[in-house]
């Protein structure tokens, strides 16, 4: 008799040596790249959905990894707390409570809700800036926050409105999959801390076999649309979703039911880049000429206590 | 627990009523997790509101707050008339066939005896038949109709499902669900759990509560297997420990008891503490009950108990009635307690009717706080506007704030729910002057006992005669008091067949309590942890976490008491003859000359099969569906109303509450009317936080951050209400502002014909830390306790509400 439905190996604690890096790069914005010399494992995240008792355990362990906190705001009617993503909450569990037309039942959908590492990624098609956005051969779509320069246009070519703004430093945030983590062979922080192992991570193979057993089970217990969320239009994703009723993900806090990219993004990706791209060299030019003719802009302390107002993270 | 955490992945069922495990128990409730997928076993939740349990539950059914056992005397009716018993089990290991003596009766809610004046019974009536030779007389068939399980048929014969529905507000459909769901499990090879914790404790009747979910696993054959058991999820790393260690006002440790002023002397005291087999054969193990107390009084006293003083019988004190924490706030609030010690409790928030609570704190001399965090309670002095709203001045207590430490700093054991004895290791050292409690403890008794030295004073031999042989009498360390709770050998322990065969030399930690002696040779702290910390080592700190055969036994991982036995009772798991019931899920069996299995047995190991019952601590062997004299409220458990509720007992109506609940006369005076009071409220935890201390933590703060009560749309509707908008909610007692959620997961019930909405708040604000500040239930809450533990009815209340514009501002 098997213990676990699927054996995780206990997290290594031990440093171990990389296992990826910058030259596993399938993609790099507004840039072109050679094809790295070798294919890493696709790795992905599942969260089912069935098993998540909305604990928001993830939520700390997201904030606590990534060094992050989310000010002490209101309860505006909701568990889903803080009311939204942002740029210090990485991942959010978003609580819908949904009656069944089928069973006029209430059911209590807590999905948690972050970026989905799509295979084919609106945000990195639609980032101007060279490297600012990348893409690994295992599927990690990760942020270099150095190279941003706060566009927004990832969250524009985002079918899921996932990444955030930051007002602080005018740089876009996400969850990275814990690209960090997972650079020295461990896995997110999230589905390290599932006391349900709702959230578990594997390679992309693994997941999709782990999800249908637990899809079979859930069909046992009357879900008879039950099934794994790993939509086409974008390629596929590395954070898969099982879902009591696939046929409908929108009941679970808008999950779109076939995302695409936006046709504006790839629109952007022909001629328009380059345009945009030539409007933004003129920015950087008039950026030079005023540092000339004005001098270099001075702090005052006004800007400093603005920015402190502006400052979401508390302890700063 | 009589099981443990990680035998839930065993179950067929689970069932969590009177709990919100996914909620409060998230990480235990990862097991429920994996019976489901292991073995596809269901969980149902029944509770007022759709919880985060339900939300992964494959059935449930709402239940008005404090109608539990209705709901379940409902279920054994149903158990009862449609054969789903789990027959040689109720026949051989309960007590369903034993006689009932002539006189004992029950009529409209009442059993016999009861007194109207003093609220309580004399239970001499409520006994078993016995026969010449001193045992109680046993009908086999189950057919006289004075036995236990005749009188069980026709106690709960009322409580058909129409009738059920009506008290409970559960629709007779989900009702009749639940019966079907957990009627499967009185085939021998299915099992079911039961979870629950503070929605069961927390009433006027929870025992009771408890009781009647305990009688159902019986019937149902579920106590003792793998799998089964009743599960109390407890509310902190180590509450089963304090009840362990005897930290009720009327216990010592190892549920031994404290004298009453009845009992004068030892030899009075022992008189009653014989625990003579009921039936021929029978274990009786409380028969040793001497040898534990004697060892504990000589752990207290040392070489000063002997046996020409009775054991220093005298230095205990006797108490007069019980002081529970109900009855020591309202002495408190009559102004009859000078100083207050109050160690890792934070009583403004925890304690009912927070308005009596200020009171009375108000009324102290001295009060001294013992927290590693700071607690409303120790600032209750302090105002804070609407939130604590006090007149400084006018506040003569004196106040010792004590900063005390974090487990994670400090070594010691935290005994779960399961009964595990975990031992950990100081990780950090503590911050500024926060200092361990044994250092504060150790500081405090050395000083007082340097004054009793010094100055005499009415009664000093308890004090300055107390056992206190610490290396550093200032630090006792963690070790030290570790190795004195299992207890060790005063002399050489010689083998009662041979006198010059020294089985354990003086001054070795004795392996287990079977070596306790009732004649002075031993020492032991606390009788059920003997085992802990023997010549082999601190068993705690053991951390093997092999699980031969996947039984989620886990028996080298640190040490559970008694005896490192992991389901208690697990004699049960095996037949008359001794063959496991389910051979798939195999616990003990009988091997031809002994016990053998996967767990330490409970039962003596060559004990056999079909002569000694599996309950061993009960006198007469078996489980008991009737219960003799210990339970205050009854023989059977009977519906009682909440003592604030909307509707009368449909089965007694000039019963308010439960009848055997002391009330005092202030706090009688405070209960509300649902004519004032039209809606049931009930309090609870949210994951996000944990009671009121993750408050301090800016995560656990930004993750749930504000004070807000939960109310169903149609009552948000009918009092237009929007979500998100701002309430007052109002009991006879006192007043809160919150947020309103208003939500789906609550829906009204019908109770009696009659619309009944229900208002949920959780209690995780005070006006101290990290989140904004707020107000706690217990501003709202009834002073009244468990007729059995006292423990408050802090789930069922009667409040208005009524939409406010915001929060009153802050001056």
């Amino acid at each position: 008799m098997t213990t676990f439905e699927y054996e995780l190996p206990n997290p290594q604690t031990e440093d171990v040596k990389t296992v990826f890096g910058q030259q596993d790069l399938i993609r790099r914005s507004a840039s072109t790249i050679e094809p790295p010399a070798r294919q890493l494992t696709p790795m992905a995240k599942l969260i089912d959905v069935s098993k998540c008792i909305g604990c928001k355990a993830c939520q700390a362990a997201c904030l606590e990894w990534n060094d992050k906190r989310a000010p002490v705001g209101e309860n505006v009617g909701t568990y889903t707390i803080p009311p939204d993503l942002s740029p210090q909450m990485f991942t959010l569990m978003r609580f819908t409570e949904w009656i069944n037309p089928e069973t006029d039942n209430l059911e209590w959908l807590i999905r948690k809700d972050g970026c989905m590492h799509c295979a084919d990624p609106g945000c990195l098609k639609a980032c101007p800036a060279p490297g600012a956005i990348v893409q690994y051969s295992n599927g990690i779509v990760d942020f270099d926050h150095e190279r941003c320069i706060g566009c927004g246009y990832c969250v524009a070519g985002c079918p899921f409105n996932i990444p955030r703004i930051s007002k602080t430093d005018h740089r876009a945030y996400k969850c990275t999959l814990c690209s960090d983590r997972m650079a020295i062979g461990q896995g997110p922080a999230c589905a390290k801390s599932c006391p349900t192992h709702a959230i578990v991570f594997g390679t992309k193979a693994e997941m999709t076999e782990h999800a249908e057993t637990r899809i079979k089970d859930l069909k046992s217990r009357g879900y008879q649309n039950a099934g794994l969320y790993d939509p086409p239009g974008v390629g596929g994703t590395h954070v898969m979703y099982v879902l009591q009723h696939a046929d409908k993900p929108e009941i679970y806090a808008d999950l779109p039911n076939n995302p695409v990219i936006s046709p504006v993004v790839n629109l952007w990706k022909g001629a328009a880049k380059y345009a945009g791209l030539a409007a933004m060299a003129g920015m950087v030019a008039f950026g030079v000429l005023h540092r000339f003719v004005e001098g270099p802009n001075r702090v005052t302390p006004k800007d400093e206590e603005e920015a402190k107002q502006l400052t979401e993270d508390p302890r700063s | 627990m009589t099981n443990s955490w990680t035998d839930i992945k065993n179950t067929d069922l689970a069932i969590i009523m009177g709990g919100n495990a996914a909620e409060a128990h998230p990480c235990g409730f990862k097991w429920v997790t994996e019976a489901k997928a292991n073995r596809g076993a269901r969980l149902i939740v029944v509770d007022p509101r759709y919880t985060r349990s339900a939300a992964v539950a494959d059935y449930y059914a709402p239940i008005r707050q404090g109608t539990d056992i209705a709901f379940l005397l409902g279920l054994i009716n149903w158990l009862m008339a449609n054969n789903k018993v789990q027959w040689e089990y109720v026949k051989s290991f309960t007590n369903a066939p034993y006689l009932v003596q002539e006189g004992f009766g029950y009529q409209d809610g009442l059993f016999t005896g009861y007194d109207e004046v003093k609220r309580d019974y004399d239970r001499s009536t409520w006994n078993y038949e016995l026969g010449p030779d001193g045992y109680v007389i046993s009908d086999e068939t189950l057919e006289h109709p004075r036995c236990v399980w005749s009188l069980l048929k026709q106690h709960v014969a009322q409580y058909t499902p129409e009738l059920v529905s009506r008290i409970t507000g559960t629709p007779k459909d989900k009702f009749l669900k639940v019966c079907e769901m957990v009627g499967e499990c009185s085939a021998p090879d299915k099992t079911m759990t039961s979870m629950y914790a503070l929605g069961w404790t927390q009433h006027s009747k929870g025992s009771q509560n408890i009781r009647t979910m305990a009688m159902i696993q019986l019937i149902l054959g579920n106590i003792g297997v793998r799998g089964g058991g009743m599960n109390a999820l407890r509310g902190h790393s180590n509450i089963q420990g304090l009840t362990d260690m005897g930290l009720m006002s009327n216990l010592l440790p190892g549920y031994l008891t404290l004298p009453f002023e009845t009992e004068p002397t030892f030899e009075k005291y022992m008189s009653t503490r014989g625990y003579k087999p009921l039936r021929p054969d029978q274990t009786s193990y409380w028969q040793n009950y001497k040898s534990f107390f004697v060892s504990f009084q000589k752990s207290m006293w040392g070489a000063a108990a002997t046996a020409e003083n009775d054991w220093s019988y005298d230095w205990l004190p006797k108490l007069d009635v019980a002081y529970d924490i109900i009855r020591a706030f309202n002495l408190m609030f009559e102004g009859k307690v000078n100083g207050y010690v109050c160690q890792g409790f934070n009583p403004l928030l925890a304690f009912p009717n927070r308005a009596k609570c200020t009171a009375a704190l108000s009324k102290l001399k001295f009060l001294v706080t013992i927290d590693p965090l700071q607690t409303e309670t120790s600032r209750f002095w302090e105002n804070h506007g609407p939130h604590n709203d006090v007149d400084t001045a006018s506040i003569q207590t004196e106040v010792f704030q004590l900063p005390s430490t974090c487990f994670a700093e400090d070594d010691g054991s935290l005994t779960n729910s399961g009964r595990w004895l975990q031992w950990h290791w100081a990780a950090s050292t503590p911050p500024g002057e926060a200092q361990r409690d044994t250092w504060i403890l150790g500081q405090l008794f050395t000083r007082i006992r340097d004054l009793y030295r010094q100055e005499g004073g009415a009664f000093p031999d308890p004090i300055v005669n107390l056992n206190w042989s610490y290396e550093d009498p200032d630090y006792p360390t963690a070790d030290e008091l570790a190795k004195e709770i299992n207890g060790s050998a005063l002399e050489d322990l010689t083998d009662p067949a041979d006198a010059t065969k020294v089985t354990l030399a003086k001054g070795k930690q004795v392996p287990s309590f079977a070596a306790l002696r009732d004649d002075g040779k031993t020492a032991c702290g606390c009788w059920i942890y003997s085992g802990c910390f023997t010549e082999a080592g601190n068993q705690m700190a053991r951390r093997d976490n092999a699980d031969p055969d996947d039984t989620g036994i886990y028996s080298k991982w640190t040490w559970s008491w008694p005896v490192n036995r992991r389901i208690l009772y697990n004699r049960a798991s095996a037949d008359v003859k001794g063959d496991p019931w389910d051979r798939t899920r195999k616990l003990l069996w009988w091997e031809g000359s002994k016990w053998t299995g996967f767990d330490v047995p409970d039962i003596a190991p060559t004990a056999k099969p079909g002569v000694v019952g599996p309950f061993i601590m009960n006198e007469e062997g078996t489980g008991r569906l009737f219960v003799r004299g210990m339970m205050r409220d009854g023989p059977f458990p009977v519906h009682y109303e909440p003592f604030e509720a909307p509707i009368a007992n449909l089965i007694a109506p000039k019963i308010r509450g439960n009848p055997a609940s002391r009330v005092f006369k202030y706090d009688w005076e405070q209960f509300g009317d649902v004519a004032e009071f039209p809606y049931v409220a009930t309090s609870y935890r949210l994951t996000e936080h944990f009671h009121y201390w993750t408050k301090h933590a800016q995560i656990n703060a930004s993750l749930q951050p504000e004070f807000f009560v939960e109310i169903g749309e149609e009552l948000a509707k009918e009092k237009n209400i929007p979500n998100g908008s701002w309430v007052r909610v109002w009991s006879k007692r006192g007043s809160v502002e919150a947020v309103a959620l208003v939500t789906k997961r609550i829906r009204p019930m019908l109770c009696d014909g009659k619309v009944q909405h229900v208002i949920g708040m959780p209690l995780h604000w005070g006006f101290i830390g990290e989140t904004k500040k707020g107000y706690g239930p217990n501003s709202l809450t009834p002073v009244v306790g468990d007729a059995n533990s006292e423990t408050p009815e802090f789930k069922a209340w009667l409040v208005n509400v009524e939409p406010i514009t915001g929060p009153t501002p802050v001056a």
